[in-house]
C-alpha cells in the first residue's frame, strides 16, 4: 500500500494465484486468516493445526494435540491464542507462541464443526453436530460450558460471533441469531441445510449458504431476502462462503473446483475462479485486502489481485 | 573503618566504643543472647535488681546475709586489749558498699545540699508554707516565720545583698526611666497567691506623670520564664493547690459565656454547690471526689481556654430554638423536661431519648412439675428415617412410653420434615431424603404391603409376648418384658438381621458373639422369645438383662450403619414418576408454511420466528453486554411443562382441529414418505403443524394451491427436502379428490400411522444406508441423494496425499464406508480431498463397485423422477422467470426501472454501507 492513500479504486478481485502451499497435513479441512490477515491457519485431517505466513509460504508452527481431524480454527483478537475444534469432540485453546494446549473443553457429544472466539477472546463458541452451541469460558477453570444453546434441531454447521450476537446456521435449515443485548433469539427459516453463515462487515446483513446451491443475503433485523446468488454447486458438502473485504462481492466455494464471485448488489456472477479439479473445501478472505485463501485437497492457494506484485505488498 | 583515610576520619565524630578489629581468620562472635546477659557487681556476684533502677538492696549473697552459708555469728574476740582502739560506731559501719555509692542512702561523693539546690525546690516549699499560712487560724501568720527564718539564706542572696540588692528589686543595672508598667505577659504565669492589692504598684502608677531627670530606678523584679526541667514527683501539670479556689470555690465551674447558666452537675446539685462554697476546711476537689459529686474531671482546677465555648454550638437539632438566643421559656421548659425525665449525666454525643422504652415484660420461670428430677437420661439417638422407625418406636417403648400416634412423639424424635408436617408446611419438592421416594408407585405399594404385614405380625407378637409374660411378670421386671417384646418386633421388621453375617460386634467374646448370632437368626425367623432362648441360662438375671440390651443396641447400630448407604445416591435430575416434561414454551412453528414462503421468496415475517431468549449472566459479562433480563434466573428459552411421552410433544401437532387442507397435505407427506422412503426422518422435514390458525397460514395455503403447478416445474431448487414437498404437492394435486374425501373424516392422524413411520425407519435403517451407497455413485448431480451420499471419495484420498503410489482401494473402502455411516447421519459432508494423481486411480474402481449395487430399483426410480424434473426445470426456466417477476411486482411497490438503472451503474465507488442501503430498497432480482 502506498502513501498517501490513493483514490478509492474499484473493487478488484483476487484472481492471480500467488502461492500454492502443500500443507502436508492430509486434507485441509479449513483455512482461516488471523485477525489482521497476515497469517493463516490450516486445519488438517491428520490432527494437526498449522500456522502459516501465506504470502511468503512459510510454516510458522504446528499445533498437535487433537485426537482426530481438526475441522475449524480461529485466532483471538490479540493473536495470543487460537482455538480449534475437531472430530474428537473437543475444543482446544492453544497458546500461539508456545504451541501448547492451554485448555481442552470436552462436552460435545459429536464432532465440532465450527469454533469462534468472541470479540475479547474470553469465550469460545463451538458448534457441533450434536445440535448444540456451547459457550466455553476461557477465563475460569470451569470444565462445563457457560451456556449451551441447544435450540437447533440438527447439527450446527456454522457459528459466527459479533460483539453481541451469535449467528448460527444449522442443518435443520434455520439460521438462528442470538442477540445477547436484546435477549432474543431470531430464527430464520431457509429450508435447506445451512452450510455457512456470516455477517456482512457492516453488521447489517447475514449471508447464508445452503445445500440448495444458493446463497442468500438476508437483512439482519427483519429477515427479509436482499439477494440470492446461484450458479455454483453446493449440494453435499459443507463449504464456506464469505463477503469480500469491502462487502462488494459475495464469495463462495463450489464443488466443481471453482470459487464464485457475485456482485453483491446486482447478484450477477462476477467471476468464477478455477482453482483446481476437486472441491474447494474452504476459503478465507483477507479482512482488509483483496486476498483470498482457498483450500483444496491437501494444499492451500493464496490469491491476489492481478496488479499485485510480490515485493510491493505488505507480505 | 580501617579503609578510611586519616583526613576523612578527622571530620567524623564517633560515638560509643568501636568493636575490636577481628583477627585474621577469626569468626565474628555471636552476640550473647538476651537470656545469657547478666549483670554482676564489682566482686563478680550476680546483681539483683530490687528497685526500679538501681535502688533497693541487694541483700548479701543471693539475698542472703553475705555468705554462701548465710549469716554466721562471728567468734568471740576479747576486746580487752584493743578497747582503746574501738571508736564509736556510726551508721556507716553497718551499711553496705552500695549504700555509700552514688545512689545509695549515704553517698560519699560531694552533693549539693538543699540550701544550694535550685530555686524551684524552694518555691514549692514556699507555696506549701503560704498554703499553711492561708489555712492557719490567723491568715498571714506565717509572715512572722518569714521574718525569722531567713537565717539560712542562700549564698546568692547574701552575695546580692552585699552588692546592694534589696528584696523586691530586680537585678540589673539601674534604669533611668522605669519601663511602662505592663500587664504580665500571658505567657508568664503567676503561680501562687495573687499579690495583695494596693502597695507600691498603685502608687507607682500614679507617679507615672512626672519624671525626675537624675533619678534612676532599680529594674522591676520580673520573674523570668524559666525552662526548668521537671524534677518533682508530681503528676504532669500539677501546680499545687490554689487555696482560694480550693477552699472557697471561686472558680471550678465551666463558664458558659452564652447562656449564662452553668451547666452540669453543679446546677443539678445546686444546693450542695452552695454549701461547698461556704464551707471552710478541706473539702476540695483536689482531695478526690466526694460521694455526692458526679464529676471528677477537674481535680486540678485550672482555668484554661478550653473551658470556654469558642463557637456557637449547634448540637441541638430540631427547631432553631436553641442557643443563647432561644426564648427563655423554651429553654426553661426543655430544661424542666429534661430534669424531670432524667437525673444524671448525659454522655457527650448522646441525647436523651424522646420516646421512653417500653418496659420489658418479665415472664415468671416455668413451674417445675412435681416429679421433675434434674437429671438427664441420654437416649440413644436414632435418625427417624423410614427404615428404622420401627427401632425408634421400640426404643421409645423400652423407655416406658408406647407411642402410636406420630403427633405425640417427643420432639427429639422428629426430624425436620416431620416437624414441618406437624406444623402444616408443604413438603419441599425435589429434595426427597429417602431412597424410598424414588421408587416407582408399584414398588411403593409393595413396600407398604410388606410393612403392613410386618406391623401386623409385630402387633400380634407383642400381644403374645405380653400375654406370655404376664404370667412370669413376678420374676421379671415389667419394663424388661415390654422392652424385649418391642426389640423383637423391631428386629423382626427385617432391617438389621439380614446382613448380620459380616457385622460382629462381639468378636472378642466368641461365646457372646455366638449367642448374638443366634439371637439374630432367631429374630429373623420371627421367634418371639429369641432373646430368652439364646441367652446363657447360667447367667444371673442382671447379666441377662444387660446382654439383652447390648444385643438390641448392636442390632440397631448395624441397621443405622446400613442406612448410610442411602446417602450414596443422588437425586435424579428429572422425576421419573412424573408424566410431565419441560419443553420450550415457544416452538418454531410450522415448517410447511415456511417452506412455501421460502419458495415464494417471501423471506421476512413469514420465515422468521422471534423468541425471548435468556443469555447466561456470565456470558453477558464476558461479552460486555448488560444482562437483558437482570431479574430472571432463567437461562435459554422459557420452558413449560408438558405431557411426557407424547408424540405430539415433539411433533407439535395442533391441539385443536386445524385447517383441513394443510393437515391433509402434511399427512400426505408423511404417508408418502413412510412406506416407500425408508429413511430415518430427520426432524426438519417432518412437517409440523402450526399451532395457531391465522390469516397468514390461510393465505399461504391458498397461495400454495395456486402456485403449485407452476412451482413444480419452475423451481430451481434441487434439495431433497424440496423434492419431498414437491412430491407432496404434486401428490396432492393428483389426489385432490381423494383428499377431499379424507379431509372430512380425519382431523388428526392416527397413532398407528406414526408408529408405522417410526418403526419402519428404525428397522430399515441399515438397509437404507446400503441404498444410499448405491445411490451416491449413480449420479453426482442427483439431488435427492445429495444429503445421504456417503463420502467415498472423501476419505480414501486422505491417504494418497502422503503416499501417492497406486493403491488398492477395495479393502479400506468398505471399512471407511461403514465408519462414516455410523458416524454421520445428517448434515453436509466434508468435502473430499482431490489429489490430482490419486483421483483417476480412485474413480475407476469406485464405478465398478457401484455397478454391482445398482439393482436397487427403488432408488433408480426415484432418480429417474428427479432427472425428469430437472429436464422440466430446464425447459421452463424462462417460465419461472416470468412467474418470479410477477411475484416480484406484486410484492414490491418500488419502481423496478429506477433500481435497475441504478444497479447497472458501476458500484465500485460506493461504500459498503451505501451499497447495502441501496440494496435494501432494491426489489429482488432473479437470474
Amino acid at each position: 500500500m502506498s502513501f498517501p492513500e490513493p483514490k478509492p479504486r474499484g473493487p478488484v478481485l483476487p484472481q492471480k494465484r500467488l502461492k500454492t502451499l502443500d500443507c502436508g497435513q492430509g486434507a485441509v479441512r479449513a483455512v482461516r486468516f488471523n485477525v489482521d490477515g497476515n497469517y493463516c491457519l490450516t486445519c488438517g485431517s491428520d490432527k494437526t493445526l498449522k500456522l502459516w505466513n501465506p504470502l511468503r509460504g512459510t510454516l510458522l508452527r504446528t499445533y498437535s494435540g487433537h485426537g482426530y481431524e481438526v475441522l475449524d480454527a480461529a485466532g483471538s483478537f490479540d493473536n495470543s491464542s487460537l482455538c480449534s475444534g475437531g472430530g474428537d469432540k473437543a475444543v482446544v485453546l492453544w497458546d500461539v507462541a508456545s504451541g501448547q494446549v492451554v485448555r481442552k473443553f470436552r462436552g460435545h457429544a459429536g464432532k465440532v464443526n465450527t469454533v469462534q472466539f468472541n470479540e475479547e477472546a474470553t469465550v469460545i463458541l463451538s458448534g457441533s453436530i450434536d445440535s448444540t452451541i456451547r459457550c466455553w469460558d476461557c477465563r475460569s477453570r470451569r470444565p462445563d460450558p457457560v451456556q449451551k444453546l441447544d435450540e437447533a434441531k440438527d447439527g450446527v454447521s456454522s457459528v459466527k460471533v459479533s460483539d453481541h450476537e451469535v449467528l448460527a446456521g444449522s442443518v435443520d435449515g434455520r439460521v438462528r441469531r442470538y442477540d445477547l443485548r436484546m435477549g432474543q433469539l431470531f430464527s430464520d427459516y431457509v429450508g435447506s441445510p445451512i452450510t455457512c453463515t456470516c455477517f456482512s462487515r457492516d453488521g447489517q446483513c447475514t449471508l447464508v449458504s445452503s445445500l440448495d446451491s444458493t446463497l442468500r443475503l438476508l437483512d439482519k433485523d427483519t429477515g427479509e431476502l436482499l439477494g440470492e446468488y446461484t450458479g455454483h454447486k453446493n449440494q453435499e458438502y459443507k463449504l464456506d462462503c464469505c463477503l469480500s473485504e469491502r462487502d462488494t462481492h459475495v464469495v463462495s466455494c463450489s464443488e466443481d473446483g471453482k470459487v464464485f464471485f457475485w456482485d453483491l448488489v446486482e447478484g450477477v456472477l462476477a467471476l468464477a475462479l478455477q482453482v483446481g479439479p476437486g472441491v474447494v473445501q474452504s476459503l478465507a478472505y483477507h479482512p482488509t485486502e483483496p486476498c483470498l485463501l482457498t483450500a483444496m485437497g491437501g494444499s492451500i492457494h493464496c490469491w491476489q489481485e492481478e496488479a499485485y506484485e510480490t515485493e510491493g505488498g505488505t507480505g | 573503618m580501617a579503609a578510611r583515610d586519616s583526613d576523612s576520619e578527622e571530620d567524623l565524630v564517633s560515638y560509643g566504643t568501636g568493636l575490636e578489629p577481628l583477627e585474621e581468620g577469626e569468626r565474628p562472635k555471636k552476640p550473647t543472647p538476651l537470656q545469657d546477659q547478666t549483670v554482676r557487681d564489682e566482686k563478680g556476684r550476680y546483681k539483683r535488681f530490687h528497685g526500679a533502677f538501681s535502688g533497693g538492696f541487694s541483700a548479701g549473697y543471693f539475698n542472703t546475709v553475705g555468705s554462701k552459708e548465710g549469716w554466721t555469728p562471728s567468734s568471740f574476740v576479747s576486746s580487752r586489749q584493743n578497747r582503746a582502739d574501738k571508736s564509736v560506731l556510726g551508721p556507716e559501719d553497718f551499711m553496705d558498699e552500695e549504700d555509700l555509692s552514688e545512689f545509695g542512702i549515704a553517698p560519699k561523693a560531694i552533693v549539693t545540699t538543699d540550701d544550694f539546690a535550685s530555686k524551684t525546690k524552694d518555691r514549692i516549699r514556699e507555696k506549701a508554707r503560704q498554703l499553711a499560712a492561708a489555712t492557719a487560724p490567723i491568715p498571714g501568720a506565717t509572715l512572722l516565720d518569714d521574718f525569722i527564718t531567713p537565717a539560712t539564706l542562700s549564698v546568692g542572696f547574701e552575695l546580692l545583698r552585699k552588692m546592694g540588692w534589696k528584696e523586691g528589686q530586680g537585678i540589673g543595672p539601674r534604669v533611668k526611666r522605669r519601663p511602662r508598667q505592663q500587664k504580665p505577659d500571658p505567657g508568664v504565669k503567676i503561680y501562687g497567691c495573687a499579690l495583695p492589692p494596693g502597695g507600691s504598684e498603685g502608687s507607682e502608677d500614679e507617679d507615672d506623670d512626672y519624671l525626675l531627670e537624675n533619678v534612676t530606678f532599680a529594674p522591676k523584679d520580673v520573674m523570668p520564664v524559666d525552662f526548668t526541667p521537671k524534677d518533682n514527683v508530681h503528676g504532669l501539670a500539677y501546680k499545687g493547690l490554689d487555696p482560694q479556689q480550693a477552699l472557697f470555690g471561686a472558680s471550678g465551674e465551666h463558664l458558659n459565656l452564652f447562656s449564662g447558666r452553668p451547666e452540669g452537675a453543679s446546677n443539678l446539685l445546686g444546693d450542695i454547690g452552695v454549701n461547698k462554697g461556704r464551707k471552710l476546711g478541706i473539702s476540695g476537689q483536689a482531695f478526690g471526689v466526694g460521694a455526692l459529686e458526679e464529676e471528677d474531671d477537674d481535680i486540678y482546677a485550672t482555668e484554661t481556654l478550653s473551658k470556654y465555648d469558642t463557637i456557637l454550638k449547634d448540637e441541638e437539632p430540631g427547631d432553631g430554638l436553641y442557643g443563647w438566643t432561644a426564648p427563655k421559656q423554651y429553654q426553661s421548659q426543655k430544661e424542666s423536661e429534661k430534669d424531670l425525665r432524667y437525673i444524671g449525666k448525659i454522655l457527650d454525643g448522646f441525647s436523651l431519648a424522646s420516646k421512653s422504652l417500653s418496659s420489658k415484660k418479665i415472664y415468671p420461670p416455668p413451674e417445675l412439675p412435681r416429679d421433675y428430677r434434674p437429671v438427664h437420661y441420654f437416649r440413644p439417638v436414632v435418625a427417624a428415617t423410614s427404615e428404622n422407625s420401627h427401632l425408634l418406636q421400640v426404643l421409645s417403648e423400652s423407655a416406658g412410653k408406647s407411642i402410636h400416634d406420630p403427633g405425640t412423639q417427643s420432639r427429639h424424635q422428629l426430624n425436620a420434615s416431620k416437624r414441618g408436617e406437624l406444623l402444616g408446611e408443604t413438603p419441599i419438592q425435589g429434595s426427597a431424603t429417602s431412597v424410598l421416594e424414588f421408587l416407582s408407585q408399584k414398588d411403593k405399594e409393595r413396600f407398604k404391603e410388606m410393612k403392613q404385614a410386618t406391623d401386623l405380625k409385630a402387633a400380634q407378637l407383642r400381644a403374645l409376648s405380653l400375654a406370655q409374660n404376664a404370667a412370669s411378670s413376678r420374676t421379671q421386671p415389667p419394663s424388661q418384658v415390654v422392652g424385649h417384646g418391642s426389640w423383637h418386633t423391631a428386629l423382626s421388621g427385617g432391617t438389621a438381621t439380614t446382613k448380620a453375617s459380616n457385622f460382629k460386634p462381639f468378636a472378642k467374646d466368641p461365646e457372646k458373639q455366638k449367642r448374638y448370632e443366634k439371637f439374630l437368626a432367631n429374630m429373623k425367623r420371627g421367634q418371639k422369645d429369641a432373646l430368652e432362648h439364646c441367652l446363657d441360662p447360667s447367667m444371673t438375671e442382671w447379666e441377662r438383662g444387660r446382654e439383652r440390651e447390648e444385643f438390641a443396641r448392636a442390632a440397631l447400630l448395624y441397621a443405622s450403619s446400613h442406612s448410610t448407604l442411602s446417602s450414596r445416591f443422588t437425586h435424579a435430575k428429572e422425576d421419573d414418576d412424573s408424566d410431565q416434561v419441560e419443553v420450550p414454551r415457544d416452538q418454531e412453528n410450522d415448517v410447511n408454511d415456511k417452506q412455501s414462503a421460502v419458495k415464494m421468496k417471501m423471506f421476512g415475517k413469514l420465515t422468521r420466528d422471534t423468541f425471548e431468549w435468556h443469555p447466561d449472566k456470565l456470558l453477558c459479562k464476558r461479552f460486555n453486554v448488560p444482562d437483558p433480563y437482570p431479574d430472571s434466573t432463567l437461562v435459554g428459552l422459557p420452558r413449560v411443562k408438558r405431557d411426557k411421552y407424547s408424540v405430539f410433544n415433539f411433533l407439535t401437532l395442533p391441539e385443536t382441529a386445524s385447517l383441513p387442507t394443510t393437515q391433509a397435505s402434511s399427512e400426505k407427506v408423511l404417508q408418502h414418505r413412510g412406506p416407500d422412503k425408508p429413511r430415518k426422518p430427520s426432524r426438519w422435514d417432518t412437517s409440523k403443524q402450526e399451532k395457531k390458525e391465522d390469516s397468514i397460514s390461510e393465505f399461504l395455503s391458498l397461495a400454495r394451491s395456486k402456485v403449485g403447478p407452476l412451482e413444480q416445474e419452475s423451481s430451481p431448487l434441487v434439495n431433497k427436502e424440496e423434492v419431498h414437498v414437491k412430491e407432496s404437492l404434486s401428490n396432492k394435486l393428483v389426489n385432490k379428490d381423494v383428499d377431499s374425501q379424507t379431509e372430512a373424516g380425519e382431523s388428526r392422524p392416527s397413532m398407528d400411522l406414526f408408529k408405522a413411520i417410526f418403526a419402519s425407519s428404525s428397522e430399515e435403517k441399515s438397509s437404507s444406508s446400503e441404498d444410499e451407497q448405491g445411490d451416491s455413485e449413480d449420479d453426482q448431480e442427483g439431488p435427492g441423494e445429495a444429503d445421504f451420499k456417503s463420502s467415498q471419495e472423501e476419505l480414501p484420498s486422505v491417504a494418497p496425499t502422503s503416499e501417492p503410489a497406486p493403491q488398492e482401494p477395495a479393502p479400506s473402502f468398505v471399512i471407511q464406508k461403514t465408519q462414516i455411516d455410523e458416524r454421520e447421519e445428517f448434515g453436509p459432508r466434508l468435502p473430499p480431498v482431490f489429489c490430482p494423481n490419486a483421483r483417476q486411480k480412485l474413480e475407476a474402481p469406485q464405478k465398478e463397485k457401484h455397478k454391482k449395487n445398482k439393482e436397487k430399483h427403488k432408488t433408480k426410480k426415484e432418480h429417474r423422477r428427479k432427472k425428469e424434473k430437472k429436464k422440466k426445470h430446464r425447459k421452463h426456466k424462462h417460465k419461472g422467470k416470468q412467474k418470479n417477476k410477477k411475484s416480484e411486482k406484486s410484492s414490491s411497490s418500488e419502481s423496478a426501472d429506477s433500481s435497475d438503472s441504478q444497479s447497472e451503474e458501476d458500484t465500485a465507488d460506493m461504500s459498503p454501507q451505501e451499497l447495502l442501503r441501496r440494496l435494501k430498497h432494491l426489489p429482488l432480482r432473479r437470474q
